[in-house]
């Protein structure tokens, strides 16, 4: 059964029928070519084929392809500008050392940039919970909390006084 | 690829009952964070699955007229954890909520399917049980309101009759109103974890004493279940470490733990004595009365 | 020495390539028309294949093949070039009952040095709940899901052994014919006299240490895809940490000639010794064949990885320690027993390495280890980050804890007491300490934890939630000199703008050894680091020969090819310069891209003025190339120690992590940022392994209980606390730019470190991991504590 749907991926418009059962995952990687977002577990538990999806961040191993209808997502491809330039959030990690293998990073750089795009305040322990939909077995978390945090800066209080402060 | 033979969209509830009349076969989808899970597991297999997530009637969160909080049961848990009158009224739930999954599964899982999905673990669970929830069942031809504890049948098993929807989770003001909660979850993980044992309380407090108190436990049986025996005994008593440590002894009663791989009876019995007392301590300090010490 | 790339924290050469998308994975590349490959597991933990109907499966639409046991492709004709016969040894073989053995080890010319050969492609015997019964090749995933549903195979179902204990037992059925009373191999060693040593101490104490079974969980799970190319070539690209064994397996499992076997590895998503091993691919390479040499994806789903693929040997302990009043160690017996599983993959190995790492620590006059390797009916074990120390330190180092908190000494001083000293010369492998600061390790670590102060403050605690400190160390080495080949090949050539590509056969896994080998020669050529062009993909049809990434050995092992290759192109950059300027070579140096007077700095010539004249000079061109092999034949051996400050919540007996430092010996540290990198991951997954990871299994049945990511709990950044990672740097002679190993090393000591730090605070000494909260639960409640 196909279902013809209507979608952008970083901001280019797709419009074609997709099988009923296939993930979006699967629709961007075998079919659109977007090999950034990783399959690590098909269950949503690793958070390794997460891209944002109106911004917010979604596994898309469990996010049934018709249901991308109408929707912009972003993929790791589309988070650097076009001509390359790292963003902020790419370059802290690069900068942090929280890249290792690199199989959870684009799913990770990926939340990051909702929060940093988010305009809102976050505590430490709201980064960590942010980023907690997201396994890795390299790097202990500790590199890609600093790159997050450094890709938040503004955004992590840092005021004593505030109920933001990150201790 | 999951195993699914066929996908339906439905626009508005009628829609979606009207469906569900035509074909009973249909397996309702929400957020699909239990139903593509089951696919995947081979638990479920040539699904026809009907979509619930363009119904956007179905994601609000208000307070009606009378004070009934009205959760709409495709909100999403991220939903239920951002709303403001939910963390003022009920934060028992709203921090139930936030103890779910992670960010991206609450950014998708929604309370209704989490409901239905009938788990005793369901992160909602024993925070709606505390708070007497009903539920609004639609079907083709009517609608009816289903107690939360009678909605719960057996592991995986709900009261929902088939042609029947899930549409909205009803609070009303005297369950929810004058009182203090506190939820614990307790699993090995902070994150990405299914609870060992997930505690819900609310207390209402009068000079000193306990006014009323209920207790809802998750994973402490095969369905999610209140500890009425130690709701009874609180009643009228002086809030003291003794009356903490005797509603402690009497949840447990009203457990029924199993032993598993995951935790032993005895594990679990000792966390529902532990954490119940925890849980009310907390409460009592969030419903006005003094701390414990 | 001062460097100026060396012992630089510069950001990884694949950085940019992986926080873009643009890092390519197995699974990344795709053939056109690409056939799924899917796996029949059994669900019996032991039982035989009485008979097995694949026309059910055969028969539905979308299936292209389907193979058991007795129907495996006679790849030897299959792939043989039109009108040649090849000569092979195992000719009278068929495929089918071909056995090899999968460990990621050297090849042996030495037969008795070779891993066990235990293994089929398919087997007719289950030896553990997912053993490879059939396969089946179909156009898409669902359809191949759906044939493997109708191979209607009947078993007879064998007892479960799903212990060592129950294998080891009088009458129990032989997993392997071969292996009597199921026993893979023993043996370890003895120095010195043990009963003597014992007779000498003041006192003998005794006790038994556990540890548990746990997984990988690499992101990326075992991927491969393989093809028959125009020249009737297998053509595999798979997820490995060793290509070049890859190749020989799969021609060994095959029966072909190993030049018949192209790999290719690209970006690899985390190995962690998991993918030091043989898995899918021969089968996958049978897949392939078996359709008449199409491309065929084999993909493995978390929920076989986590069972199918390898785990780690759990161990158990039983330790005997003679030691004076003064707290000096005269003799060690340790005996163990390790389980498996249901094959052999690195089998023995594991034990006897993880017994030889141990040796460095303490010397003592006698020391007596004698471990045996047992077949169970579970998945198989094989290596794993650290290779048999996590669980031997957890062991010694747990055990050194109750000696001296029964002898009332400071377990600081009672370590201190029994240290290896620079110049010991270890017996058995003559490996010989030249560089050591463990006592330095342990200094900084107990100053970074306040140890004295803290230790003063939690000495009487009484509530619901106490705090303790623990502290263990860990010898380890750089690769497995003299045990096994230490092979690397590595290759630099030279542009014409002077800068290089630098080509190894080390695998890149996560772990940094490209960008540690483009500093190593960016140091040497003078060059800065975007000028070395690391071709990070192995293909084994171009890529030097190198056994690849395990045992810690990249930066010590392949850095000695890597110094090797790049002083050949420096020697060549500076020979030519001698040619075009008369200036004598031993004069010069390189610095900055340009050739330079050694002495003065003053600049000679331009190196690209060079290395376009290497080219183009009409009469003396040679482009500056160096393709080395370097066979190490030394060892280094690092050490360290971790610091670990815990809060148990007596009542649910959930343990917190409040503090935790690793400090490492592990010589010159090439790249700060990285190395950093490598303890937090280390560390991490030793918590796991401290506290919640283990892997299940239905005692009776061999089942597996919680093979995926949401009920085998590995950390999630909200359950990993601040990690520090410190380091002392003393030079080692022996290693290139004075490095010792560092990759498995952070994995050794946290978890008796945590364990020692739960002694501290409750008085209960846990001997068994994962301290998951039941087990403290239920022996707080046995002590009496709650």
């Amino acid at each position: 059964m196909f279902k013809r749907i209507a979608f952008t991926v970083n901001g280019k418009a797709y419009n074609f029928e997709v099988d009923v059962r296939e993930s979006l995952l699967d629709v961007l990687r075998n079919h659109l070519g977007f090999t950034g977002a990783k399959q690590g577990c098909s269950v949503g538990e690793c958070g390794a084929c997460s891209v944002l999806i109106d911004g917010t961040p979604y596994d898309t191993c469990i996010y049934l392809a018709v249901w991308a209808d109408g929707k912009e997502i972003r993929t790791i491809e589309g988070v650097a500008a076009k001509n390359g330039e790292l963003s902020d959030v790419q370059k802290a990690f690069v900068e942090e050392g929280a890249v290792q293998c690199g199989f959870c990073t684009p799913g990770l750089v990926l939340t990051t940039t909702a929060m940093a795009e988010s305009g809102k305040e976050f505590t430490q322990d709201e980064v960590k919970r942010e980023l907690s939909g997201h396994l890795c077995r390299c790097t202990g978390y500790q590199n890609i909390l600093k790159a997050a945090e450094k890709s938040l800066e503004g955004h992590v209080c840092t005021c004593v006084d505030s109920p933001h402060y990150k201790g | 690829m999951y195993d699914i033979k066929g996908y339906y969209d439905a626009e508005t509830v009628s829609e979606a009952t009207a469906l569900l009349a035509e074909n009973p076969n249909l397996k309702l989808i929400a957020g699909g964070t239990d139903v593509l899970i089951k696919l995947h597991g081979g638990q479920l297999e040539g699904a026809e699955l009907l979509g619930l997530r363009k119904i956007k009637s179905l994601e609000h969160i208000r307070v009606a007229d009378d004070g009934t909080i009205v959760i709409g049961a495709m909100a999403t848990f991220s939903t239920v954890f951002n709303n403001p009158i939910l963390r003022e009224l009920i934060p028992i739930l709203t921090e139930a909520a936030i103890s779910m999954g992670g960010p991206q599964i609450r950014n998708i899982a929604t309370i209704g399917g989490n409901v239905c999905n009938g788990a005793t673990s369901a992160d909602s669970a024993s925070s709606l049980f505390a708070l007497n929830a009903q539920l609004k069942l639609q079907a083709k031809n009517g609608e009816r309101l289903v107690p939360i504890r009678e909605f719960y049948l057996g592991p995986g098993k709900v009261a929902l009759n088939p042609g029947e929807i899930l549409t909205e989770i009803l609070i009303a003001p005297e369950d929810y109103k004058g009182f203090g909660g506190q939820y614990i979850k307790f699993s090995m993980r902070e994150a990405m974890d299914i609870a060992t044992l997930g505690v819900a309380v609310v207390c209402k407090v009068q000079s000193g004493n306990f006014a009323e108190v209920r207790i809802g436990l998750g994973v402490a049986g095969p369905t999610p279940l209140r500890c009425l025996e130690a709701e009874e005994y609180a009643k009228g008593k002086k809030i003291s470490s003794e009356t903490l440590a005797e509603i402690g002894k009497l949840a447990v009663k009203s457990a029924k733990a199993r032993t598993s791989w995951r935790a032993s009876k005895e594990y679990r019995e000792h966390l529902v004595e532990e954490l119940t007392q925890r849980a009310l301590k907390i409460a009592v300090v969030n419903a006005g009365g003094a701390e414990l010490v | 020495m001062a460097y100026t790339v060396v012992g630089q924290s510069v950001s990884r050469v694949d950085a940019v390539a992986k926080v873009t998308g643009k890092a390519k994975y197995t699974d990344d590349f795709s053939e056109r028309d690409m056939l799924i490959g899917k796996v029949l597991h059994s669900p019996y933990a032991h039982a035989i294949v009485k008979s097995i109907d694949v026309s059910k499966a055969k028969a539905l639409p979308g299936v292209e093949a389907v193979l058991t046991y007795k129907d495996l492709p006679e790849i030897r004709y299959a792939t043989a070039m039109p009108g040649v016969i090849e000569a092979i040894a195992t000719d009278e073989v068929s495929v089918a009952e071909l056995k090899y053995g999968t460990a990621g080890h050297p090849f042996s010319l030495d037969s008795s040095h070779r891993d066990k050969e235990d293994r089929h492609i398919l087997t007719q015997k289950a030896r553990f709940v997912g053993d490879n019964i059939a396969a089946v090749v179909a156009t898409d995933a669902l359809i191949a899901a759906k044939a493997l549903k109708l191979i209607e195979v009947e078993y007879e179902v064998l007892e479960a052994l799903t212990s060592t204990e129950a294998a080891l037992k009088e009458g129990a059925p032989l997993i392997h014919d071969d292996c009597e009373r199921n026993i893979l191999a023993s043996g370890g060693y003895e120095i010195g006299n043990i009963e003597e040593a014992f007779k000498d101490s003041d006192h003998v104490i005794e006790g038994e240490y556990e540890t548990s079974i746990v997984q990988h969980c690499h992101l990326e799970n075992q991927v491969s895809h393989a093809y028959v190319d125009s020249d009737r070539r297998i053509v595999i690209m798979t997820s490995t940490q060793i290509p070049h064994i890859v190749r020989r397996i799969v021609a060994q499992s095959l029966g072909i000639s190993w030049g018949r076997v192209r790999v290719i590895k690209p970006y690899v998503g985390g190995g962690f010794g998991n993918k030091q091993d043989v898995t899918i691919e021969p089968l996958n390479a049978a897949m392939s064949l078996a359709v008449g040499g199409r491309p065929v994806k084999l993909e493995l789903s978390r929920e076989e990885a986590m069972i199918d693929t390898r785990t780690r040997h759990a161990f158990k302990f039983k330790i005997k320690t003679g030691i004076n009043q003064d707290g000096k160690i005269n003799g060690i017996h340790i005996s163990a027993v390790s389980n498996t599983g249901a094959y052999a993959s690195h089998g023995h190995s594991i034990a006897s390495s993880g017994g030889g790492k141990f040796r460095y620590l303490y010397p003592t006059k006698a020391l007596k280890y004698d471990p045996i390797t047992v077949y169970t009916n579970l998945p198989v074990a094989g290596a794993m980050r650290g290779y048999g120390t996590p669980q031997i330190f957890f062991a010694f180092e747990s055990h050194i804890e109750d000696i001296a908190k029964k002898l009332n000494m400071d377990p600081i001083e009672i370590r201190k007491k029994n240290l290896v000293e620079v110049g010991f010369v270890e017996p058995l492998s003559k490996n010989k300490i030249m560089s050591c600061a463990i006592r330095e390790c342990i200094d900084k670590g107990r100053e970074l934890i306040k140890w004295d102060a803290k230790k003063a403050l939690y000495k009487k605690q009484s509530g619901d939630k106490r705090r303790g400190l623990g502290m263990a160390c860990f010898s380890y080495a750089s690769g497995t000199y003299p045990v096994a080949l230490e092979l690397a090949g590595v290759r630099i050539v030279m542009n014409q703008d002077g800068s290089v590509q630098l080509q190894l056969g080390a695998t890149e896994i996560g772990q940094g050894s490209d960008t540690v080998f483009a500093q190593m020669v960016a140091e040497i050529l003078g060059l800065p680091m975007y000028m070395v062009h690391v071709i990070s993909t192995q293909d084994t049809d171009i890529t030097p020969f190198d056994t690849g990434s395990y045992a810690s050995r990249q930066t010590y092992v392949t850095g000695m090819a890597v110094e090797k290759a790049a002083l050949e192109i420096k020697q060549k950059v500076l020979g030519f310069c001698h040619s075009m300027t008369d200036t004598p070579a031993h004069l010069l140096d390189l610095k900055d891209q340009w050739i330079v007077f050694k002495e003065s700095g003053e600049k000679v010539q331009a190196l690209e003025v060079v290395a376009m004249q290497s080219y183009y000079d009409r009469v003396h061109a040679q482009p500056i190339t160096s393709d080395v092999s370097n066979n190490a034949r030394i060892n280094a051996i690092p050490f360290g120690v971790t610091f670990a400050e815990v809060e148990v919540d007596i009542k649910t007996g959930k343990i917190k992590i409040l503090e935790i430092y690793n400090v490492h010996d592990s010589g010159k540290i090439v790249n700060p940022l990285l190395a950093e990198g490598q303890v937090h991951g280390g560390v991490s997954m030793a918590i796991g392994y401290a506290l919640s990871e283990q892997l299940l299994f239905d005692e009776a049945t061999g089942k597996p209980l919680n093979n995926n990511l949401l009920d085998y709990k590995l950390p999630t950044i909200m359950d990993t606390p601040k990690i520090g990672a410190a380091f002392v740097e003393k030079e080692d002679p022996t290693g290139p730019f004075g490095v010792k190993s560092l990759g498995e090393p952070p994995i050794v000591s946290p978890a008796p470190a945590i364990r020692n730090a739960v002694l501290d605070a409750t008085n209960v000494a846990f001997n068994r991991i994962p301290m998951t909260p039941q087990r403290v639960f239920e022996k707080l409640k046995e002590a009496g504590t709650i």
